[in-house]
């Protein structure tokens, strides 16, 4: 289930905690797990739990707790937007709108050739640069206008 | 670099150029002297150090304003037993965003703190939980962890003193809760971040049950600054009871957004100034002064503020974590509570009903305001809901979610009224959306 390379990864984080408490490494190791198999299936989550010594149920306590991880299959590139107050302020909610409307689907909708998928998120701690969106959990992308929405979809065709 | 503009900066200071976060560059603007000073230098005690940060009157940055020396004298330094030092970069107070600076541009700053904390408050490790949707700043942090292991200053016998401290990196996965402390800590130990019921304070019982103290990183980056210069000069950058200076994330309808470290009381319009004053020049409405969780006020008791914490508290609202939202009179007041609303019902970790059905309910009668389906009676039935939820909960995310509704509605009543009544926006949908400056043609 889990690659040796995840593995790897894994082991790096659980040596991170105190010996007795590798359960600490579980939310890095979900998120692993989420990164080699673009989403997180029940038997990801169980090969997750099974490797820290846990409960598969209190593994998916966690990975049903925490907004970044996709218990669904998502797209080849999830793009979550904020629309959060300050981010609507310069534009959140309008660069959503935008994005629904040039990819022909709704929040929490991924397109038919499964390329993209829509989020709408919550502040990300970036409302300085806003509109922000955060593409596939790690690409935080700033000011995002037409003019830059458009640029980031035309580098994933 | 977000960091847009200063005045008489302290935490600041030289970070031009890529290269200003590497340790390399730390020290050469006398970086790590404050923890050679403490360990090697002077040989500080502990005691002499929690009495630094105490006279300096450091306040926490994260959002309580809690007196950090207080807070590390709280923990029992000759327990035996492993004991934790933590900080809480789980920035996602809307309109928050100088942690993130803070450790992208001076990650050693924190990392000193945090030793000399731990060294303070006898803890041999600590862990910095870092927000989940800033994946670059945890990398950054990671590299200027790795450096410090390099240099000596984390490990084994730091300095020659014989004091030992370890500190990791945990990511957050997207949860606004686990900057909660108690929440925090639950999170680190693998578990859903749900906040714990207090007593026992972390001080007793905290990570793994250990006594933990939590501060904010800009708390911690200030540390270095206090030992160095001391406390008096700290105290005087700032105004009696609000000691130093403090970095604003200046969010919204303002032409410049982003940071600002500024000494506390500094009048907030010269902040707006800095923050190159109101978009497109039009008049301010409201601030949210704190993040979104403080009382929003009406631009005009904003404008007589020092940013601080007494004079924003004197004003009904709370300096916060130093987001300062802006919004103009293109603002529909509604919409941007139904925001708000909308955020804490999402965030809500369900843990007390009071909280978990409430703002469910704060936000579907918000909603209903804004789609005018109002009824004569929602302001009412809003108040008694936010009363409900207040002080029945076991953190402070109810009244978090409380505090705006309460307050958007107490000084912006009329605004509400006349949607209810009339079924639509005081403010017209094209001047809302030409507001946002999102579409160019209609600005």
């Amino acid at each position: 289930m889990l690659t040796p390379e995840s593995l790897k990864r894994i082991d790096r984080e659980i040596a991170k905690y105190p010996p007795e408490q590798k359960q600490s490494a579980i939310m890095a190791a979900l998120a692993i797990a989420q990164e080699q198999q673009g989403w997180l299936s029940p038997e990801g989550i169980e090969a997750v739990a099974n490797y820290l010594g846990m409960a598969p149920m209190a593994a998916y306590e966690v990975a049903s707790f925490y907004n970044m991880y996709d218990l669904k299959p998502v797209g080849k590139y999830k793009l979550t937007v904020c629309t959060n107050l300050p981010c609507m302020l310069s534009g959140g909610v309008d660069a959503g709108e935008y994005l629904k409307q040039k990819l022909g689907i709704d929040f929490n909708e991924t397109t038919a050739d499964g390329k993209f998928t829509l989020k709408q998120g919550e502040c990300m701690g970036a409302c300085g640069d806003a509109p922000v969106m955060l593409v596939n959990n790690r690409r935080m992308c700033s000011s995002m206008l037409p003019e830059q929405i458009d640029k980031l979809l035309a580098e994933f065709e | 670099m977000a960091i847009l503009g200063a005045l008489n900066p302290m935490l600041t200071v030289g970070l031009d150029g890529d290269k200003a976060w590497h340790l390399a560059d730390y020290v050469k603007r006398g970086g790590y002297t404050a923890l050679n000073k403490v360990l090697a230098g002077e040989k500080m005690t502990q005691d002499d150090v929690i009495g630094v940060v105490k006279k300096s009157v450091l306040r926490g940055r994260g959002g309580a304003g809690f007196p950090t020396g207080l807070k590390w004298s709280f923990m029992p330094r000759a327990f035996p037993g492993d004991k934790y030092v933590v900080c809480n970069s789980d920035e996602g107070e809307p309109g928050t965003f100088k942690d993130r600076d803070i450790l992208l541009f001076n990650p050693h700053a924190v990392i000193e703190g945090m030793i000399i904390a731990g060294y303070a408050m006898g803890a041999a490790r600590g862990y910095n939980y870092i927000h989940g949707e800033v994946w670059e700043v945890y990398l950054r942090f990671e590299e200027a962890l790795a450096e410090a292991r390099a240099a000596g200053f984390l490990g084994k016998n730091i300095v020659g003193s014989g004091f030992d401290f370890e500190l990791f990196a945990h990511h957050g996965f997207g949860a606004y809760i686990c900057g909660e402390e108690t929440a925090l800590l639950e999170s680190i130990e693998g578990k859903k971040g749900q906040p714990r019921f207090k007593p026992p304070f972390p001080a007793s019982y905290g990570l793994y049950g250990k006594p933990t103290t939590i501060n904010n990183t800009e708390t911690f980056a200030a540390v270095p600054l206090i030992i160095n210069g001391g406390a008096d000069a700290y105290l005087e950058a700032g105004k009696a009871n609000n000691g130093g200076t403090k970095l604003f994330s200046v969010s919204g309808h303002v032409n410049k957004p982003g940071n600002y470290e500024i000494p506390l009381g500094t009048p907030f319009s010269t902040l707006l100034e800095m923050a190159g004053g109101m978009r497109g020049g039009r008049a301010l409405k409201a601030c949210i002064p704190g993040g979104s969780s403080s009382p929003v006020l009406p631009g005009s008791i904003m404008m007589d503020c020092t940013m601080d914490y007494d004079s924003i508290s004197k004003a009904g609202s709370m300096l916060g974590s130093g987001a300062v939202i802006v919004m103009d009179e293109t603002t529909c007041m509604v919409r941007a509570l139904e925001r708000l609303s909308f955020f804490y019902y999402e965030e809500s970790c369900g843990q007390c009903t009071p909280c978990r059905e409430g703002t469910n309910w704060l936000y579907k009668i918000v909603h209903r305001i804004e789609q005018g389906q109002g009824r004569a009676d929602d302001l009412d039935l809003l108040g008694s809901i936010t009363t409900n939820i207040m002080g029945r909960t076991i953190c402070a995310l109810g009244d978090a979610a409380s505090m705006p509704v309460q307050s958007f509605v107490k000084h912006f009543r009329d605004e509400f009224a006349y949607h209810i009544e009339h079924k639509k926006c005081l403010v017209p949908p094209d001047v809302q959306r030409a507001g946002s400056g999102f579409f160019k043609a209609t600005v």
